[in-house]
């Protein structure tokens, strides 16, 4: 059994038609964890068939993925594909990641936007703010991965069992790469499609994750 | 008496009754309220009688009285600052795992 753990906080407007893709594409079993949104996500995704958790208070992505990731566990998943709820990831993409990841008996599979060329992605953020981002990755977790800013994963139900994230904000992505390393898993990166909306987390968003790296590093 | 003299030991007088009142709402304990009781009326001592932080600089090998006050301030300063910090995110990871059982909960009696 697969798992897609889609966290989402306010994306009443996005959320039902990503639900649907996932369904139209095979996948039944579809989690989606409400981070304490104040419209109708819960409601929406209830609707369209998804198995609904609900935060009762806003705790950040990295938490909503967690939660997600035990639920799945708890359940049987034997992968978890983690996927994202405003509509920027393409339902297509997911089959063939698994089966490469499959595959390839490695424990985690990083997507990457970077490994062909469909992502149409704004300049600024292809060529300073994911360098940025990638190369301070790599000062914490000694991971240069080609997209170190990607929501595309996929876990075996072995590397999950491993990988706790305590990071509830954004910086989980970055714990999630630490704790792979410090686990010893295997992985690998593939192609995905990365659709854009809006800008994403923007500049100031970078500095909170970098922000909530230091305090990692300090007092964790 | 010089005029921040005044206003420092109306200062302490309030953080001592604030104290007081804390003990008496038990929000404080006995063991807490006798450490700043005796920090404020040091404090108190130090307002009134300058001269005493002189002869503590002169002990420790610093200049003045007033740069002892600010380095011990600036250390205790930091090492409360640190302290809360790690409470808080001790905080906030409860937090986070209450919200988690409580999602867990709410969806196994939906079903």
């Amino acid at each position: 059994m697969i798992s897609i753990v889609i966290p989402a906080y306010n994306e009443e407007q996005k959320i039902g038609r990503v639900i649907r893709g996932l369904f139209e594409h095979g996948w039944k079993n579809v989690v989606v964890v409400d981070d304490g949104s104040s419209d109708r996500t819960s409601a929406i995704a209830r609707g369209e068939g998804a198995i609904v958790l609900q935060h009762r208070i806003n705790r950040g992505q990295g938490a909503a993925l967690e939660t997600g990731d035990q639920y799945a566990l708890r359940h049987g998943a034997e992968a978890v594909v983690h996927f994202d709820g405003d509509g920027q990831f393409n339902p297509t993409d997911i089959r063939p990641a698994i089966e490469a990841f499959q595959k390839s008996g490695r424990a985690v599979l990083f997507g990457s936007r970077f490994l062909d060329n469909r992502s149409q992605i704004p300049w600024l953020k292809r060529y300073v703010i994911l360098p940025i981002a990638r190369w301070i990755h790599f000062v914490f977790t000694g991971f240069l991965l080609s997209d170190a800013q990607n929501g595309f994963r996929i876990l075996t139900r072995r590397a999950l069992e491993q990988i706790r994230i305590t990071e509830d904000g954004m910086a989980h992505n970055t714990e999630i790469q630490a704790l792979v390393k410090d686990a010893g898993l295997t992985w690998l990166e593939w192609p995905v499609e990365v659709t854009y909306h809006e800008y994403g987390q923007g500049f100031l968003g970078g500095v909170k994750i970098l922000e909530d790296l230091l305090f990692r590093a300090l007092f964790k | 008496m010089l005029p921040i003299q005044i206003v420092l030991i109306f200062f302490f007088i309030f953080a001592i009754g604030k104290v007081v009142g804390r003990v008496r709402a038990k929000e404080v304990s006995p063991r807490a309220a006798i450490f700043w009781l005796v920090f404020w009326l040091a404090a108190g001592v130090i307002v009134v009688v300058p001269d005493t932080t002189s002869t503590i600089a002169k002990w420790l090998g610093v200049g003045r009285g007033a740069d002892v006050v600010v380095y011990v301030a600036l250390a205790i300063l930091f090492f409360v600052l640190f302290r809360l910090v790690v409470r808080q995110q001790r905080l906030e990871r409860d937090l986070t795992r209450l919200v988690r059982e409580l999602a867990f909960k709410d969806k196994d009696s939906h079903v």
